[in-house]
């Protein structure tokens, strides 16, 4: 039974990889902005998406995979120069509807330019399955997992060793003391957008081999990733990633031991029950205030 | 597409005004016959309804240009119904009442079939379903024929096949959508009646991207093979997941993925999958003996050069429809919607893309096992069981 255990185990650190880095998404503009971004899980599209359209044309992935997620960061600048910006100045109510807008034109965009159908990026290395005390994994889960480790690190590295990720996370604490010390918040703006698309991206191309991808899967992964962020605490990064992989492991766990019909309904459950007794989430700030 | 719909729409409004007006002048002779389809052009269920109306089309231009029927051109009304059982019954509504339709053809899903099936009953208007549920001709309806196989064909297919192997423990891994839970119960069903017990009955959800801990535990019970119920990415993760995980059983996919597409997503992990299928999928491994290859094969040209995109089952669906209607029309020389009713009940022996139809007024489908054929992937690429 312990080889099953581990299968699970595997199964939740791959999906809870992928939801982590889209909670890092929601994380970094809610932080910048205080809205919701409900366009995050439309990165994930375009970053896989985009991924299998550059690997169509004959690039090789080590090329590709850059591309598209280059691809998805411009996306992301455009969104939040022409749709954000033109916003800004209105209550959080208005930003947000103005994502869950951006979210239906992007998915209604790729069904026009990418059509509705399913589409699958070769594995990274193989996919010759790797034998692990009885589980057994697929090389691109290791990818996924190792990648969202890398993009982590970076990410920490670049809010607490560089003077704009600093000037980013004074922005998120105080936006006017921000504009007083001279940090122009508009490109503090842009850039949460871009780099919340690299993380959605990168894990859209990350799992597109495992997961398939379409137009289309970028409601529920984003979905999944919002309630990972508000588990771990909005706008926490540490929260978000044990908010992803914890989402990720009760899922595999309950899909596992409990009832595989059940396993969102055992994942939102939880969520909710957590929600209840700690309302900012797990790591969340323990203030009063909450928007 | 919603364009040339919308164009349709206004053309087919038109001419019915147009028509009006004539035949108050009394040329009612150039009438044309009018068949009314409501399809799931667009929406979620557009893989369906977009074959659909393209083949219908194909027909009608084809049949006209040939002359028409009964010395009568033929005019398509086609909306749009996107999926939507409420739309769908509004659209038959306005096809019974306004547009006048000598018969019906469409309903893309059960839902919107269902929808119609009442209004089509009370009006006394032949309707021929393209949709999948045994619902739709069980209890059989007067008025209300279908063209697809029904799942629990599909699961009757498969497990003779398994029994033909030796099997009789199974597991199922089914999806959530409708298709995949309609199919799921009526597999639990007819099992026990083809001496086949079900070990293990697994769910994943409509958007999963992981299936191994289903799997897992199917991999730990006493199955010797497994189906999946399935639609969409769905079958291709688990076919993906199936070979990660090493399961040594064979594994059975439905209907709902025979195409092309399923192989090019599961990749090398597909070899070895059986799946039933209708004959129109691999047109051209047929025997050359075989009484659809020829159906099929103009077909599947036909369609190619017309719209530069492979044949799929649904709009072979159609297909049938569409000429079951038009035999009825020609066996009875008349366009009277309660003989052609009666026309499309006789039908026997008529050759079509889903299989060989003979309907009866207790079997409103008329086909039966063989019209599947079961296929297995090889190098991959479909390849007919013997």
């Amino acid at each position: 039974m312990s080889g099953a255990w581990l299968q699970f185990v595997a199964a939740g650190l791959t999906a809870g990889a992928i939801y982590a880095l889209i909670a890092l998404g929601f994380s970094i503009i809610y932080n910048t902005c205080h809205a919701i971004n409900f366009a995050q899980g439309e990165f994930v599209m375009v970053g896989g998406m985009s991924g299998v359209s550059f690997v169509a044309m004959g690039l090789p992935l080590i090329v590709a995979v850059p591309l598209a997620v280059a691809a998805a960061m411009i996306v992301g600048l455009l969104v939040e120069r022409l749709a954000i910006e033109p916003a800004h100045g209105n209550d959080v109510v208005t930003l947000i509807i103005v994502t869950i807008g951006v979210s239906l034109f992007l998915r209604g965009l790729a069904q026009v330019v990418w059509g509705k159908g399913i589409h699958a990026l070769p594995a990274f290395s193989g996919t010759e399955a790797i034998n692990f005390f009885g589980a057994t994994i697929v090389p691109q889960s290791l990818w996924v997992i190792g990648g969202t480790v890398v993009a982590v690190v970076l990410l920490g590295l670049f809010f607490n060793r560089t003077l704009f990720g600093k000037a980013m996370q004074a922005t998120a604490q105080n936006t006017l003391a921000a504009r007083l010390m001279g940090i122009d918040t508009r490109v503090i703006m842009r850039v949460s957008f871009a780099l919340a698309a690299l993380l959605g991206a990168l894990g859209g191309v990350l799992t597109a081999p495992i997961t398939l991808t379409s137009a289309e899967i970028g409601i529920m992964l984003g979905l999944k990733g919002f309630a990972a962020a508000m588990l771990g605490g909005l706008g926490s990064f540490g929260g978000a990633v044990i908010g992803g992989l914890l989402l990720g492991l009760i899922e595999a766990l309950g899909a596992g031991f409990l009832s595989s019909a059940y396993k969102d309904v055992i994942a939102f459950v939880m969520i909710l029950v957590v929600l209840f007794f700690l309302p900012t989430g797990l790591v969340g700030a323990r203030s009063g205030d909450r928007v | 597409m919603s364009l040339v719909h919308n164009v349709l729409r206004t053309l087919g409004t038109g001419s019915v005004a147009f028509t009006l007006a004539l035949g108050a002048a009394g040329v009612k002779a150039q009438e044309p016959i009018r068949i009314g389809s409501f399809l799931a052009v667009t929406g979620p269920a557009s893989f369906l309804g977009d074959p659909e109306e393209k083949t219908l089309k194909m027909l009608v231009d084809q049949v006209n240009a040939a002359g028409g029927v009964l010395g009568r051109k033929l005019e398509l009304i086609s909306y749009d119904s996107a999926g939507d059982a409420e739309k769908a019954r509004t659209f038959t509504k306005r096809l019974i009442e306004q547009d006048k339709v000598n018969v019906l053809i469409g309903g893309s899903s059960t839902g919107e079939t269902m929808a119609a099936v009442p209004l089509a009953e009370q009006a006394g208007v032949p309707f021929i379903s393209l949709a999948g549920a045994v619902v739709i001709i069980e209890p059989v309806k007067k008025w209300v024929f279908k063209t697809p196989h029904t799942d629990r064909m599909a699961c009757e297919k498969v497990f003779v096949d398994m029994k033909a192997r030796g099997f009789s423990k199974a597991a199922l891994i089914s999806g959530s959508g409708g298709f995949d839970k309609s199919m799921r119960a009526e597999c639990l069903k007819v099992a026990p009646a083809n001496g086949i017990e079900i070990v293990a009955d697994e769910t994943y959800g409509a958007a999963d991207t992981d299936m191994t801990a289903q799997l897992t535990k199917i991999k730990g019970s006493a199955a010797q093979a497994v189906l999946n119920p399935g639609f969409g990415q769905g079958p291709a993760i688990v076919t993906r997941n199936y070979k990660q995980l090493g399961l040594t059983q064979p594994l059975y996919q439905s209907h709902g993925v025979a195409s092309k597409e399923y192989i090019k997503l599961s990749g090398d992990a597909a070899e070895g999958v059986r799946l039933p299928a209708a004959a129109l999928l691999v047109a051209d491994i047929l025997p050359a003996n075989d009484e659809q290859k020829p159906v099929v094969v103009k077909y599947t040209q036909d369609y190619k050069a017309r719209f530069n995109s492979d044949v799929s089952t649904f709009g072979g669906h159609a297909y049938d429809g569409f000429w079951l209607a038009i035999n009825a029309m020609k066996a009875t020389n008349s366009t009277d919607r309660a003989k052609i009713r009666d026309g499309i009940e006789a039908t026997k022996h008529y050759v079509g893309t889903g299989g060989i139809v003979n309907m009866s007024p207790t079997d409103h489908m008329g086909l039966d096992l063989s019209a599947f054929r079961m296929l297995e992937v090889r190098n991959g690429t479909w390849t007919l069981v013997k």
